[in-house]
């Protein structure tokens, strides 16, 4: 598992093995190239942030990653292995995702909701099911336990029999992370952990991030609130129409031109102008 | 309905003009059914004597005694009651049902004795008081009721209730199955349905149904005690009990429909092929002379080399198809279903081997002995004769409880989980590590297994196999029973498959135009209940997306349910 030396002088070292190694991603889609060329490299115990403009082909990107797409070129290796684009086979290795229009099964409960995650990591067949002997019930209740553990871990203990569907939509936010959580995930995925968050919540899923991250597991988050991705991430990745702009600590990537000119877009001339004279005035 | 008139009729005690109306009107409603309604005997039961009220005079009584009920609940009479059902609007339906009923009476009359020269004045005291419970019934306003969840009562109260439940549905149904007369099942059926929509809008069934999830377990014990103690009931006729077996060979062929449909979200339109696949295999091991498989195994045997091929052509047709989502799979059953019966219509040795005999099927299947028990002999329990179809009928009995059993459980364990979370949202239950594809497939060749079995038993109870029995139309048949009484529950596909198996039986009307009726009703169901008679509650929280209310108190009865569970831990 020890590779060549981390070829982003830049960055902060990091510390443990590579868990996640995308190496040339590249995924068209007819004549339209969604990411092209892109690399993305996971240390273990690390927060790495995904930003770009709208478009950018993160979450692309994302579903590359976790076998909803299969890339047009480039592999993906996940603890050294090259995995199948099936999302199934995915989980199974040990990577899980959150989604950017929240996907929750509204109408089961928290618990519930939770416990599916767990489906990866059990056993019951049908036999067992219908006959219901000890070793069902006793895989049963450690599913339940564990998934009300999760929910305690992501602050929603005191709502695990409420429908997701009632639930306030940064608790929704929490739910999905806790129900991937439930699959034993070595890296997680988080795809706009904050959308729509006050800034209070963000405070609140930016420590669930770390405390997270303090289990041993590392994370990838897309996210476009900037303060948020810069105090939270160890290394951050800018996409621009597929293509990876810049790759580095949130120190420099912060300071980057390009990033901020892929944003908000070039100064226009006639503005700068504008805003002479309106300078000169004051 | 504003809160100030509700509070300033509640903390009103003295009679309301409302109210008087609507006593009055009940009064008239039960002196009219003790007085003569026509001069011809020989019309609609007996309803030409003084004092001496027919079926359908008394169907009328019992609703004026309910609004009797009703109306002194209102005065605060039984105290306990009176937070749990809103009468107002219990006595609002029981009006509307009972001018409804007066007006067919009369028409009744007008046509078939014929003219309503011949109806008696007591009719028309009937139909007036009816009318007077509409006019006082519906200027009341609504009781404020508490929700049931946070009613408890003792135990053995509540049992009680379940009981008596149970008990009202077994005599009810021993007196349907028991009338002749098409025009009096089909006003008895009009009462059933009116008191039933009178007792739900009051209040009653969302009680019962919060009795009926504190105890499930009763009620499972209770409804099959009585579906057991029903042949008891019919003194060893074979008319009621022939019917009675179909429905229940119908509803456990639903059920086990209900699996693939109802908790996988599959749709099926060909599954009656597996039923039939059963049928056949049991028939061509049978010792029929017609049978053309020389191997006769004992029935038990059968019954599992059946089921198993039945599953084997589910896992051949749902391999291919269960890969894609959508329509796709509704498109293959469908077409299977026809090859299905294309096939046994032609293996007759002249375009192939000679299995099935061809469009003349197999007949004279010889009746089922296990043992030395043969179905075919009338015995004897406590006196009471059970004939060849009350045999059948307590097998069926024993395949619906196991059909029962494993859809309940596998509906609790990890499989029904996975199920759900496909029928929610296939992609994230993917994304979620859920075996999507296998657990189809499971579901689907499981519902292949059960119909198997049932097929097996089927084809003796039939005594002969032929192809036409097993054609499209009854596919879709046990569909509008799943969708009629609710998909993903036990008890809706009970009641479905018999509102659908038992019209027909009863109703001259409703046999000669089956399809129109049937459909008609699904049209309404759609438009007005989609989650059917008996939902699941997260398929009625699936077909009302947008429900909020819905929502919170199915959460509320669900939290109420597990709170002293965890409590107790």
């Amino acid at each position: 598992m020890t590779t060549s030396a981390p070829e982003r002088p830049a960055a902060a070292a990091p510390t443990g093995s590579p868990v996640l190694e995308a190496t040339g991603v590249v995924m068209r889609f007819g004549g339209l190239t969604a990411v092209n060329n892109v690399d993305l490299r996971v240390n273990q115990g690390e927060i790495v942030g995904l930003i770009g403009p709208n478009g950018a082909g993160k979450t692309t990107f994302f579903n590359c990653l976790t076998g909803m797409y299969k890339p047009t070129e480039g592999q993906v290796k996940f603890e050294g292995t090259v995995l199948p684009p099936k999302p199934r086979a995915v989980v199974q290795a040990g990577m899980a995702r959150t989604f950017q229009n929240i996907r929750l099964f509204a109408n089961m409960t928290a618990l519930e909701n939770v416990m599916v995650g767990r489906y990866c990591r059990t056993s019951a067949m049908a036999l067992t099911s219908i006959v219901r002997g000890p070793k069902f019930r006793r895989e049963e209740e450690a599913t339940r336990a564990r998934a009300q553990e999760l929910l305690n871990f992501v602050g929603l203990g005191r709502t695990s029999e409420h429908l997701a569907r009632n639930l306030p939509y940064g608790d929704q936010r929490r739910l999905e992370i806790a129900r991937a959580l439930a699959t034993d995930p070595k890296l997680i995925l988080l795809d706009e952990p904050t959308a729509g968050m006050n800034p209070k919540e963000t405070e609140e899923a930016k420590q669930l991030i770390f405390r997270i991250r303090d289990m041993g597991l590392a994370v990838v988050v897309i996210e476009h609130d900037m303060r948020f991705i810069f105090s939270l991430c160890d290394r951050v990745l800018c996409l621009v129409r597929g293509e990876t702009l810049i790759e580095g600590s949130p120190h420099v990537v912060q300071s980057d031109p390009r990033v901020i000119e892929a944003y908000i877009g070039k100064p226009d001339e006639d503005e700068l102008e504008e805003e002479a004279a309106k300078e000169d005035h004051a | 309905m504003t809160t100030s008139q509700t509070t300033a009729a509640v903390s009103n005690p003295r009679p309301s003009s409302q109210w008087l109306i609507t006593l009055v009107g009940v009064a008239l409603l039960i002196i009219g059914c003790f007085l003569s309604w026509s001069y011809v005997p020989a019309l609609l039961g007996n309803l030409s004597v003084n004092f001496f009220p027919g079926a359908i005079q008394i169907f009328m009584i019992i609703v004026g005694v309910l609004g009797l009920f009703f109306l002194l609940l209102r005065k605060g009479l039984f105290p306990g009651a009176h937070k749990l059902l809103d009468s107002a609007r219990g006595l609002r339906a029981l009006s509307v049902t009972a001018a409804a009923f007066m007006v067919l009476v009369v028409i009744v009359i007008g046509l078939q004795a014929p003219g309503l020269a011949n109806a008696d004045p007591g009719v028309f005291v009937t139909l007036v008081g009816a009318l007077a419970m509409v006019a006082g019934s519906f200027r009341m306003p609504s009781d404020p009721t508490v929700d049931p969840i946070t009613v408890h009562l003792p135990s053995w109260v509540e049992i009680l209730v379940i009981v008596a439940m149970l008990t009202v549905v077994l005599f009810g149904a021993a007196y349907a199955l028991g009338q002749e007369d098409g025009t009096v099942f089909s006003l008895f059926l009009l009462f059933l349905a009116g008191l039933v929509v009178a007792l739900a809008r009051a209040g009653l069934f969302s009680w019962f149904g919060v009795i009926a999830q504190r105890n499930r377990r009763v009620i499972m014990l209770g409804a099959f005690a009585v579906a057991f103690l029903f042949p008891f009931t019919q003194n060893g006729s074979d008319a009621n009990m022939s019917i009675a077996t179909q429905v229940l060979i119908f509803a456990t062929t639903a059920l086990g429909l209900n699996i693939v449909v109802g908790l996988a979200g599959l749709l099926d339109l060909g599954y009656i092929a597996f039923l039939g696949a059963g049928a056949y295999v049991s028939a061509m091991m049978s010792h029929s002379a017609f049978a053309n498989i020389g191997w006769k195994p004992p029935f038990l045997v059968v019954v599992i080399i059946s089921a198993i091929v039945s599953s084997a052509l589910g896992l051949i047709i749902g391999s291919p198809t269960l890969r894609v989502s959508g329509d796709y799979l509704a498109i293959v059953t469908l077409a299977f279903g026809e090859i299905f019966r294309l096939t046994v219509n032609n293996l007759d040795g002249n375009n192939g081997p000679d299995l099935t005999n061809g469009p003349n099927g197999i007949p004279g299947i010889p009746e089922l002995e296990i043992g030395s028990f043969n179905f075919g002999d009338t015995h004897n329990v406590l006196g009471i004769p059970l004939g060849r179809f009350a045999n059948y009928y307590f097998l069926l009995l024993v395949v619906a409880a196991i059909i029962i059993t494993v859809f309940t459980r596998l509906n609790n364990s990890r499989i029904g989980r996975g199920w759900v979370a496909i029928r929610e949202d296939e992609k994230a239950a993917e994304a979620m590590g859920v075996n999507v594809f296998g657990l189809k497939l499971f579901a689907f060749a499981g519902g292949a297994f059960l119909a198997g079995m049932a097929g097996s038993i089927k084809a003796h109870q039939d005594v002969s196999v032929t192809p036409d029995q097993y054609i499209f139309l009854e596919s879709a048949f046990l569909l509008a029973a799943i969708v009629l009484g609710g998909m993903g529950t036990v008890a809706g596909v009970l009641v479905g498959a018999t509102v659908l198996k038992l019209l027909p039986e009863k109703l001259r009307f409703v046999a000669d135009y089956r399809l129109l009726t049937f459909g008609l009703l699904l049209v309404l169901m759609m438009r007005f209940r989609p989650e059917g008679l008996v939902p699941s509650q997260r398929r009625a929280l699936e077909f009302h997306e947008d429900d909020a209310d819905l929502a919170e108190r199915i959460e509320d009865a669900h939290i109420e349910a597990v709170t002293p569970m965890e409590g107790r831990a």
